[in-house]
């Protein structure tokens, strides 16, 4: 049986599927046989993100609504061998998306792989609640910010009443935090949250805490999820989390800001 | 960050993150209880001015209801404009 996994957060912007994208191509390296899945039907991003847009022939809908099988729209990453992702459609709008339509593709979906990713789109309407309703894990993608911590919290109570697990009075989602952009300057600035602000005010456990990065940006120009990034902080972090979420202990890291020198202070030094 | 905190080195941290801090904690607190609630002031607000209605003439646009989530306490305000003395007694006359 395959673990459903959703990445969510409520608020748009976030890093759901830079996030999503990373955590999919992370557990994919470690072999586990993974499929993400772009729930954000007519905002399609994530197969720009993991770069295959170019190969896009049928999406989610189109197998919804039987117009063409799962695997003929499953993508195989060229990259990562045990690593699929089937595509969100950018033609329908997100009523094209059922329950069962969904379900169905998720019970298909779950003989061949190990973990399914569903990177939700933004809000708590039709297309979120799908994302997560059939959910055994959700990663809540935060930022150190009032709307988005806020956003998260929403988000965990709609785990917690609307998702089948919760429907069905079993046991409840897995709720991880994944702190995301996070800028330990601004934050020992006292400009921006704290972590452990955050923790303590959505009292989850702490999955991983990715910095600000610009890698990010560079990543998804090529199409590059960005963990395949070794050298930058964000790409570490991702890793770290992906470590976390197998079971493995790994302190966090990236979370003190650098001591600068007072060249660096002067002339500024960015993250990598 | 303006020259004089340059020279100054670390600073300690402004509020701007602590009043973030607090405010979250205080709206949530607020907005976990009402999740699986319906908002119950539309209608309140609804039965309280029919109660003021029974003894006073009053105009429903003049209703104002102000409601402040605090930490400890939250302050619910109901003011409601009453007509000036004349048009009062024209309307209990009326009855
Ligand atoms: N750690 C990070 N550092 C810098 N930029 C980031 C980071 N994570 C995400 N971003 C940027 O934030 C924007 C939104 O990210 P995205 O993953 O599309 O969010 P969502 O899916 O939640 O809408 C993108 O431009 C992305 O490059
Ligand atoms: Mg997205």
């Amino acid at each position: 049986m395959a673990q459903v996994v959703v990445v969510t957060s409520g608020k748009g912007g976030v890093g759901k599927t830079t996030s999503s994208a990373a955590f999919a191509t992370g557990l994919a390296q470690r072999g586990k046989k993974t499929v993400v899945i772009d729930f954000d039907v007519g905002l399609r991003n994530l197969d720009l993100i993991m770069g295959v847009e170019r190969r896009v022939v049928f999406d989610i809908v189109n197998v919804i609504s039987g117009e063409a099988r799962l695997n003929q729209a499953l993508i195989r990453d060229k990259r990562v061998e045990t690593l699929s992702i089937l595509p969100a459609s950018q033609t329908r709008d997100k009523d094209a998306l059922t329950k069962e339509g969904v379900q169905g593709i998720i019970e298909e979906l779950s003989k061949d792989f190990d973990y399914i990713l569903c990177d939700s789109p933004a809000g708590i309407e039709k297309g979120a609640l799908l994302a997560l309703y059939f959910a055994d894990q959700a990663i809540v993608v935060t930022n150190p910010e009032v709307s988005s911590v806020r956003d998260s919290d929403r988000i965990l109570g709609v785990l917690q009443s609307r998702s089948k697990r919760a429907e069905e009075k079993r046991e409840p989602v897995k709720e991880h935090l994944l702190v995301t952009r996070f800028d330990p300057v601004r934050v020992e600035r006292g400009e921006m949250l704290k972590l452990e602000d955050i923790r303590e005010i959505l009292s989850i456990p702490l999955l991983g805490v990715i910095p600000e990065s610009e890698s990010v940006l560079k990543a998804s120009n090529t199409g590059t999820p960005v963990i395949m990034d070794g050298e930058s902080t964000a790409g570490q972090a991702y890793a770290d989390a992906v470590s976390r979420f197998l079971g493995e202990e790994k302190p966090h890291r990236f979370i003190e800001a650098e001591k600068k020198g007072i060249f660096k202070r002067l002339f500024g030094g960015r993250a990598a | 960050m303006s020259w004089l905190d340059f020279f100054r080195g670390q600073r300690k941290p402004d509020s701007s993150a602590s009043a973030a801090k607090e405010r979250l904690q205080i709206v949530l607190a607020h907005e976990r209880i009402g999740r699986n609630r319906e908002d119950f002031l539309p209608k309140l607000q609804q039965e309280l001015v029919a109660v003021v209605a029974r003894y006073v003439a009053i105009d429903p646009g003049k209703v104002n209801v102000n409601l402040d989530r605090g930490g400890d306490m939250s302050t619910l305000a109901i003011e409601i404009e009453l007509p000036a003395p004349a048009a009062m007694r024209m309307a209990a006359g009326a009855r």
